[in-house]
């Protein structure tokens, strides 16, 4: 006769992370109405593992539903929870309560982006400035004529820009960088590691256009290579070495 | 037309040197030197035109630079001197791609090659060649 | 004239400025300290028509630089198309200001109208 299979008796796990309550401040802020930010305070419950967007959907769900927040993968992949945690941009799926060693996690939105509402910021500006640097291959042979021809690349080809390819355009980038604290025409960090990804591909033909672009006022020029966006890009992208490179095109240091 | 809020950081978020390591900490050195510095030129042109006064005019206005004050004034000249050309060097080369690193597979943690040791130890270095050179020039105008 | 001409003219005034500099220094401490501020001292210095010359070109240099510097400083602080044109045309004009008062000095203590 088959045994019938039971369920495993539930056992106390010795290894099991201990519960402990932090407080989660979480500004309520809607430009539309209000003249200033207020701040609420959520006791929450978290085990070694909850991250900060775990702790913001845990109010969310049981203690105050119109908190706005932007979230998706929760795997630092789509780049959409990106906020200030504690006084430092990071992606709030990809940050543990525990790693930040303090009782009291403060949430706000990303500087140098419009706010919608709370913790939810708008991505327009990033966006168009990522659109202008022409974010694609530009090959004649990328044309659909007839007979398609693979556009093949050696791992060491590949090598040269797939880091920068890693970019999930999360704009955590954006929100640290110095001068776009205070220059609302610079073209960012995100966009200008992007112009040179595109730029350092083998495939791709576009390289005078994308320098023309920016070789502006605006442009890469502004950037001092204070380094602050490849210290909190959450993917390894490095948009301050892609810059450098990218810059180096320009002064005649590379061809 | 509504004109939307940016939510900038401004002058405060670009003035700020902490939390983002000794790199922005050298930016903000490096804004700071290059002001002072400029400052400096622009008194000093008008300074030395007091030659055109004669050697009353001119010892006129050495009574005024050769105090305390005008001493530890030209010391953090030196001291600024020293940091804005040592660091501006490992900028200009920075910016020409020299010593960031090569692109190349990222991999968690994901550590930015960018943001290495010899950029780092650069910045330290212009920061106690300077406190070097300035400690040399008050020597100089103290000691005599 | 494009961003990258100027930027380009920025980092080379910075190490010709490296250069001059050092040597403007060294000539000061080839003599003692206070000796080195006398009036005599400093007339000779400029009637000494190489260090003269080196002198107009390290003014030459630090203004452009300097100015370019400030003017980087302050297109990134507000941005506007009036704002901007009136911080650069203003950095040339101090530039141009500082560089004419400083030759004033240059020229007329070195041909002995003091």
């Amino acid at each position: 006769m088959a045994q019938i299979p039971t369920l495993a008796e539930e056992k106390t796990n010795s290894l099991a992370s201990p519960a402990k309550t932090i407080t989660l401040r979480i500004p309520k802020f809607n430009p539309a109405t209000d003249s200033k930010k207020t701040w609420i305070d959520f006791q929450i419950p978290c085990q070694k593992w909850t991250t900060v967007l775990d702790a913001i959907l845990e109010a969310k769900n049981y203690l105050d539903h119109s908190i706005a927040v932007r979230y998706s993968c929760r795997q630092a992949t789509c780049g959409s929870c990106g906020m200030i945690i504690n006084g430092r941009p990071k992606l709030a799926c990809f940050t543990k309560i525990s790693e930040l060693d303090s009782d009291t996690v403060k949430v706000e939105p990303m500087n140098n982006f419009p706010i919608i509402r709370d913790l939810a910021v708008s991505f327009d500006r990033m966006f168009k400035t990522h659109k202008s640097i022409k974010p694609f291959v530009i090959s004649e042979d990328s044309e659909i004529t007839g007979k398609t021809i693979p556009l093949l690349q050696t791992p060491e080809e590949v090598d040269k820009y797939i880091q920068f390819a890693n970019c999930i355009k999360c704009g955590l980038c954006n929100s640290v960088c110095p001068t776009m604290a205070t220059d609302s025409s610079f073209v960012g960090p995100q966009a200008l590691a992007q112009a040179y990804r595109y730029i350092a591909d083998n495939r791709d033909k576009g390289k005078d256009d994308r320098l023309k672009i920016i070789d502006d006022s605006h442009g890469i020029w502004r950037c001092h290579f204070a380094g602050s966006c490849s210290q909190v890009c959450p993917k390894g992208v490095d948009p301050a070495m892609g810059i450098q490179l990218l810059r180096g095109y320009l002064l005649g240091f590379r061809s | 037309m509504s004109t939307v809020d940016e939510n900038k950081e401004g002058i405060r978020g670009m003035a700020n040197p902490t939390r983002y390591g000794i790199e922005r900490l050298a930016y903000w050195l490096m804004r700071l030197s290059g002001l002072g510095l400029l400052a400096y030129f622009v008194a000093h042109i008008y300074e030395t035109s007091m030659i055109l006064k004669g050697k009353v005019g001119w010892d006129e206005f050495l009574v005024m630079t050769q105090t305390t004050e005008g001493h530890v004034i030209l010391a953090l000249v030196i001291g600024m001197s020293v940091f804005h050309t040592v660091n501006g060097i490992r900028v200009m080369l920075g910016q020409g791609g020299v010593g960031v690193g090569k692109p190349g597979r990222a991999d968690y943690p994901y550590i930015s090659k960018s943001q290495n040791y010899r950029h780092k130890i650069t910045i330290y270095s212009a920061i106690v060649l300077a406190a070097i050179a300035m400690m040399y020039g008050l020597a100089v105008m103290f000691g005599e | 004239m494009r961003e990258s001409h100027i930027m380009k003219i920025h980092y080379g005034t910075a190490l010709a400025a490296i250069a001059f500099v050092a040597i403007h220094i060294l000539m000061r401490m080839t003599q003692n300290f206070a000796e080195s501020l006398e009036y005599e001292s400093v007339i000779a210095n400029y009637q000494y028509l190489p260090y003269a010359g080196m002198l107009e070109i390290i003014l030459i240099l630090l203004a452009i630089h300097g100015f370019n510097g400030l003017r980087t400083i302050l297109i990134e602080l507000k941005q506007g198309r009036m704002y901007e044109k009136a911080v650069s045309y203003g950095c040339v004009a101090a530039m141009v200001a500082v560089i004419a008062y400083g030759s004033r000095t240059i020229f007329m203590t070195s041909m002995g109208i003091v």
